[in-house]
């Protein structure tokens, strides 16, 4: 935990005239898993598509601050947003792969980032199922419709298709609020596993899950980011009443 | 549980016995179809019946070759189709995709009135005003001919096939597009990796559809196509589909007479091609539901 992968400043988000994210200052260390936590409709998703301008596709939403990627801002006009969402990844709520084989799903962003040869796309998607620890489960039906294969492994094979452009961060929407309690165990495995190569952000609304799997925690509420700090003494000595409140279960 | 049960069973019958009645009639049609085609097989052999190239119905002794009235419906159906799919589609990409939502709004319901339009009005269309100016600028003798039936036929078939085809790109979830955007992709990369590949199977039942509905157009083809019983060799010929030679010549035919059955076995060809088509519709989408589940 040398240093700090985003660094988040003065981050407002608005929809229209919900202003959903006031004031956001926090930094995410680079390759280690921070989660974020707080009450549904507290912004964790809205902060989470901040990190790789998802937001940019939803009418209505306006951001200001600063969301430094590297000491870069992202939200600078000239930032390519192309090669930014090639650096910072994203696994999503459901799992959504493409419906087409499971080969076709790993290949799909570097073919887009102009990988053509047949031997170096086998050799990625091979790696990246690997990482995503599907690669025994699927090694031999790679050209299979991946939308055949079940919830908790279309969740590692969105990993694998994420992984496979080789990002520096991987964001996950809570990643396992779909599936079963075994998949569930799968991906957060995983997740610890991935901290060694990537900057992993997980939103989760599972306390339990954001104390077994990351290194630091952020807890968001109304909007507001309330509390930050290495996961262990968050939730064992929380510095804020409402930190205390929500992780104690007496709301959310 | 066993209310509902009860309740559950008069709706059940009601469309059971609206469901069983229209099998009923499809197979009454299929039933007299074939009924009154089969006689016209012990003048006249299959073959020559498929493959012969003089139909001269009234000519003594009649002759019914009807290759260049099935090369009138397979060209016209072809060159219509070759001239609206791709618009179709293209426009239907436009209109989900990249169209901005004021402009869609006063696109949809244009592109829905010309699905409105009579067929006579069209055939109507292409006789005063394309075929005059197909003449003047063509160097042609009739400007009823092949060309001027796609081009009309062509018109009618867009309005289906790009509401249909809209319809597929529109079921394409957004979780897709975001998965593609997310990697790195941009929104021409999106549509054309990702969601035209997921809209596929429809897109294509919605073509199939629209050739369908080509095949079967009886009015323009009879108004624009000029008539003539003979295998086009350029898009300037004037071609006899099967639906204009039953139209224009069943009112003139005697009852149950070798001409009658003749036309009856040109419906029910018209029929089988319909039939294939549709049952090629239904195995793509069968197919894509495998994949999906
Ligand atoms: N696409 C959207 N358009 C408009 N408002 C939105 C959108 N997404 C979220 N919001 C609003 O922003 C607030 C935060 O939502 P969200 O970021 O989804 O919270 P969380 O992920 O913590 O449940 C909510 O009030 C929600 O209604
Ligand atoms: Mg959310």
């Amino acid at each position: 935990m040398e240093k700090d992968k985003f660094s988040v400043r003065d981050l407002d988000l608005y929809y229209g005239s919900n202003h959903a994210l006031k004031k956001i200052n926090l930094q995410i260390p680079e390759r280690a898993v921070t989660a974020l936590i707080g009450p549904s409709g507290c912004g964790k998703s809205s902060f989470l598509r901040c990190l790789n301008r998802m937001n940019d596709f939803i009418p209505g939403c306006s951001v200001s601050g600063k969301v430094e990627l590297d000491g870069s801002d992202i939200y600078d006009a000239n930032t390519d947003l192309i090669n930014l969402r090639r650096r910072v990844g994203m696994v999503f709520q459901r799992p959504n792969p493409f419906p087409m084989s499971i080969f076709d799903n790993v290949a799909y962003g570097p073919r887009l980032h102009g990988d053509r040869d047949r031997n170096t796309l086998r050799d990625i998607v091979e790696e990246s199922l690997r990482v995503s620890a599907l690669w025994g489960e699927v090694r031999d039906i790679l050209h299979t419709p991946a939308l055949a294969l079940s919830g908790g492994q279309q969740q590692r094979l969105c990993i694998a298709r994420a992984v496979a452009v080789q990002p520096e961060v991987l964001l996950m929407d809570e990643p396992t609020s779909a599936l079963d309690p075994m998949a569930t165990a799968r991906i957060e495995e995983l997740v610890r596993e991935l901290r060694t190569r990537y900057t992993v952000v997980i939103v989760t609304h599972n306390m339990q899950q954001a104390a077994r799997i990351s290194d630091t925690t952020d807890f968001f509420l109304s909007g507001e980011m309330v509390e930050s700090g290495p996961t262990q003494q968050m939730f064992t000595s929380p510095r804020d009443k409402r930190t205390e409140d929500y992780i104690t279960g007496r709301f959310g | 549980m066993r209310t509902s049960l009860k309740e559950d069973r008069i709706p059940r019958i009601a469309v059971m016995t609206i469901a069983s009645l229209g099998v009923a009639i499809m197979l009454f049609i299929l039933y007299s179809l074939v009924r009154d085609s089969i006689p016209i097989l012990a003048h006249v052999t299959l073959s020559d019946l498929l493959f012969g190239t003089h139909w001269y119905p009234t000519y003594d002794p009649p002759e019914f070759g009807m290759l260049p009235l099935i090369a009138g419906s397979v060209s016209v159906t072809l060159l219509a189709s070759l001239i609206s799919l791709p618009i179709s589609l293209a426009l239907a990409v436009f209109l989900s995709e990249v169209c901005p939502a004021i402009l869609r709004e006063i696109l949809k319901p244009v592109i829905e009135i010309l699905g409105f339009f009579p067929s006579v009005v069209l055939g109507f269309i292409g006789m005063v005003v394309i075929a005059p100016w197909m003449v003047m600028n063509f160097n042609i003798m009739t400007g009823l001919n092949l060309l001027n039936a796609s081009v009309l036929m062509g018109v009618m078939i867009i309005p289906i096939v790009t509401s249909l085809a809209e319809d597929s790109l529109n079921s394409v979830p957004k979780d897709i597009r975001d998965a593609s955007f997310a990697l790195g992709a941009t929104r021409l990369e999106t549509i054309t990796r990702s969601v035209i590949p997921a809209a596929l199977p429809g897109l294509m039942t919605a073509s199939l559809l629209g050739v369908m509905r080509a095949i079967g157009e009886t009015m323009v083809v009879l108004m624009a196509a000029g008539g003539a019983a003979m295998i086009p060799r350029s898009i300037m010929d004037p071609v006899r589909p099967l639906t204009s030679a039953i139209a224009a010549e069943m009112g003139e035919t005697p009852f149950r007479s070798d001409h009658y059955f003749a036309l009856f076995f040109a419906g029910l060809l018209l029929l089988l091609m319909t039939l294939a088509l549709n049952m090629t519709a239904l195995w793509i989408e069968s197919r894509a539901k495998r994949l999906r589940s």
